[in-house]
Order: structure tokens, then sequence, then C-alpha cells
């Protein structure tokens, strides 16, 4: 029998945490395709690397069975990225970086690309919330407008458990609409 | 723990800071700030656009809200004296309000209220209607602004002696946002005019009391799912900035929600698109992935 692949998207802003999120869980090193970013820039005060087609990563069920998780770019001249990388996927992440504020717009604007490239479930991951300044994921859901059948859901990207929370409630939502 | 909410207007309006703190029914004080450029640049969520960052300078407003409701607010230009609240709503004269500052300088607002309605200078109802104006009116200047740095202290209350009137913040958002000449705002809230509209639940409810223009009412009374945006403005013979502004205040005051247009054709299920290599996993499949997941 053929080994079976699925595919989930963690998509979101600009250094929302995509990369980190994915390092946390995956079983593999994460093959990144990432460019430095120029020292110079208003960028290197974000980060210093920055993923340029996208960061892939493999959890293995069994001999059959597959995991792929693909972290999209989030610097918009990559978008034609996106559309390639929403094929088939199962469900998708949107990450949100609860400290800033200066990109809920974008958060949002990329939410409602994906969900117009394929009508897969999703889940909005309020990601950094260990930061102080952090907005709280209540106040992120009125903030985004995301409506209330859509699993907002607190999250730090590089703590394992919280992945792993976030992923499963994402297949929970994925079960839910199959029973339906 | 009181927690704060910081940004700046120019990525959260003051019209979508009242929405949250309507719909999440908060009680706290909002701060903002006179925006003082740091020389630095921030880069926003596209990786792209990049901006002068700004940094919190002398305080230019404080609002208060208790459960949602707005109650106080003070500009930085201001004492707030009740004094000069009723001055400047014109229940006191020149003279009375020199003479009062100076005689009750320390007098606290409600103690002076009392000594104001009991020597008959004004009715409680004008001290009620004066602070309500001067609230509204500082709340309505704010929401010209667009570059801000603001702070929400939750839990935060004016001090006790402070005269406070709770007023619906609906109405509040509907009249700022017909103030507001912030059209890139209105397009970037609303850039797809193809969506339709549709009442929250309890419409009736979320209506009581609203003061709708009418302009306001004739869109309210087109919408339905099956009606876009595009099509409402043009039975209403408004141009796509006029049906922004208005959907736009809808939105932001609570009282519509944004929805796909249904086509007047049956809808046709969507087909999911496989990646190539890969078939479409069933339950099974999903149970297994929840196990192993749980288990890493």
């Amino acid at each position: 029998m053929p080994m079976q692949t699925v595919k989930m998207v963690i998509t979101g802003p600009y250094a929302s945490g995509k990369t980190e999120f994915i390092k946390s869980i995956s079983e593999i090193d994460v093959v990144s395709t990432e460019a430095s970013v120029s020292k110079e820039t208003a960028e290197a005060q974000v980060k210093d690397n920055t993923t340029v087609a996208m960061d892939f990563g493999r959890i293995t069920v069994d001999d059959d069975l597959v995991l792929y998780l693909f972290g999209t770019p989030g610097q918009r001249r990559f978008d034609f990225m996106w559309e390639i990388l929403a094929e088939g996927m199962l469900g998708f992440v949107v990450m949100v970086d609860s400290t800033k504020p200066e990109t809920f717009r974008e958060a949002k604007s990329i939410l409602e690309t994906f969900r117009a490239y394929a009508p897969t479930p999703y889940v909005v991951a309020a990601n950094k919330q260990d930061i102080p300044d952090a907005w709280p994921a209540d106040d992120l859901r009125i903030a985004l407008r995301i409506e209330d059948n859509v699993k907002l859901l607190p999250c730090v990207a590089r703590e394992k458990e919280s992945v792993k929370n976030v992923l499963l409630q994402l297949l929970y939502a994925i079960l839910e609409e199959m029973d339906t | 723990m009181p927690r704060q909410l910081k940004g700046t207007l120019e990525d959260f309006h003051t019209t979508q800071l009242l929405h949250l703190i309507n719909l999440a029914k908060k009680t706290g004080t909002l701060h903002l700030y006179e925006p003082v450029p740091t020389g630095r640049e921030i880069i926003i969520g596209d990786g792209q656009t990049k901006r002068a960052e700004v940094a919190a300078g002398k305080e230019r407003a404080k609002v208060a809200f208790r459960e949602g409701k707005l109650i106080h607010a003070t500009a930085g230009s201001q004492d707030g004296h009740l004094a000069s609240v009723l001055h400047k709503s014109g229940k006191l004269n020149d003279d009375q309000h020199r003479i009062i500052r100076e005689k009750a300088a320390n007098a606290s607002d409600k103690a002076l209220a009392l000594l104001l309605i009991n020597a008959n200078y004004v009715t409680q109802n004008d001290i009620i209607q004066s602070v309500r104006q001067n609230t509204l009116d500082i709340v309505y200047d704010l929401m010209t602004w667009s570059k801000e740095p603001f702070v929400f202290e939750e839990e935060e209350q004016p001090p006790n002696d402070r005269i406070t009137v709770p007023v619906d913040l609906e109405n509040v958002i509907m009249e700022g946002t017909r103030r507001s000449i912030a059209e890139k705002r209105f397009i970037e809230m609303l850039p797809n005019l193809d969506f339709a509209l549709r009442f929250p639940e309890a419409p009736s409810e979320k209506f009581k009391g609203i003061q709708l223009s009418v302009d306001e009412w004739r869109v309210v009374s087109f919408i339905n799912p099956k009606n876009s945006i595009r099509q409402i403005a043009k039975a209403c013979n408004m141009t796509d900035m006029d049906i922004r502004k208005v959907v736009v205040g809808l939105l932001d005051a609570g009282l519509v929600q944004l929805v796909k247009a249904q086509s007047n054709e049956p809808p046709k299920k969507p087909v999911k698109r496989p990646a190539p290599g890969t078939t479409q996993p069933n339950s099974t499949v999903v149970n297994k992935l929840i196990e192993r997941i749980k288990n890493l």
C-alpha cells in the first residue's frame, strides 16, 4: 500500500512565529528556505532570517502515514507561494503575534486569502502569549473579527505542548467537519 | 491581574477600540498620548511596508469605561473640574466660574455639585447633561486622531469624587464614524464590496436606542445575505465611499456582520483538490494523527 501523506499549512504575517512553531514539533530538522535580513534594515530589528519559499517539517504516524507541516513565507513579495502551498491541505493554522497590533490587519487579510484558496477548517493561534504586552486571546478575537465558531487558541510557538494543543484543536475541527 | 492593551491608533483605530471595549464589556481607562517619533522604523505584518516608529509622549486624553459603557473623559489641556465643565456648557457664567474656582478649589466634584444644586445655580439634570456632553465632545475629537499611541489599563477607574455618566457606545461609534474623514481606513476595513451583510443574533435588542441617519436606515433595509454591499450601494444610489462609511460604522458598532454573498443559484459544493500524490484522508486517518500528536 502506498504511503499516505497529509499536509497542514502554517501561515501568518511576517515574524509571527511560523518557523518556530514547526521547529517545536517536527521530528526532522526543519527544512527552511531562509535568507538573511540585511542588518541595516528595519526587518533586522525584528529577526535575522526570514522564510522566502517555505518551511517544511514532518511527523511520521506509521509506515503508511506521514503528516507534513508547511510554513508559508510571511513577506508579501513571496505570496505567489501561498496558493501552491495551500493546494490539498487538510487544514491551516493562522499565527498572530499577540504583541504586535501593527500586524493584526495583515493577519486578517492572510486568513481571508487562505479561506478563499480552500474551504478547509482552520484555527487561529494567538502566539507570544508568554510576553507581558500580549493582547489576550479573547480581545484578539474581537480585534480580528474572528467568528465564534472558529477556534482562537493562546499559543507559545517555542513550547512543544502549546504547539501540540493547536494542532490537536485543528484536527478536532477537521474531524467535526467530516462528521457533519 | 489587570492587563494592558497597547498599540497605536494607526494600527487600531479608536472606533475599533470602542467596539472591543463594548463587546468585551470592559472596565478600565484608555490613555492616549502625543506621538513622538523615535527615529527608528518598524515593519508591519506584510514584511515590506515600513513606517516611522512612535513612542508615547505627553498624555493627550484619558477615557474611562465601566462594563462596556463610556463613563468619563478628560482631555490633556483641560483639568476636568466640574466648574470648568459647567462653564463650558454655559451653565455657569464667567464670574460664577471664577468665584467657584477660587472659593471651592479643593471641593470634590460631587461636593461641588451638591453645593451648586442647593444654591439653585444648576439642576441635577444640568450637571448630568453637561458632564455627558463634555465626555462626548472629548471622545468625538479623539476619534479624528490617527497616530496616537494608546494604553488601555484594565480596572483603572476615575477618582471616586468624579461624577460619571454611563453612555452606550453603539451610538458613540456610529457618530464618530459619521464625523470621520479617514477614507483610507474605510477602504482598509472594507476592501471588498462583494461581501454581503447579516444581522447578528437578536437584532432588535442591538438596534434599541440606536439613532441612525436616513442613509443608514436605507442601507439597513437592504441587509440580506443575498445582497452584496455593491448591490446595496447601487439600490441606494450611493458611491463606493459612501457605502463603505455607513457599513464600517455599522460593523464597528456591532450592528451587522460581514458574510459571503449568497448567490440566487443553488450553492455548489466546494471542490477540494487533493495535492498531487495525495489522497483525501478520512476520519480514521485524522484519528491516527490525533493519537500520534498526543503521544509526541
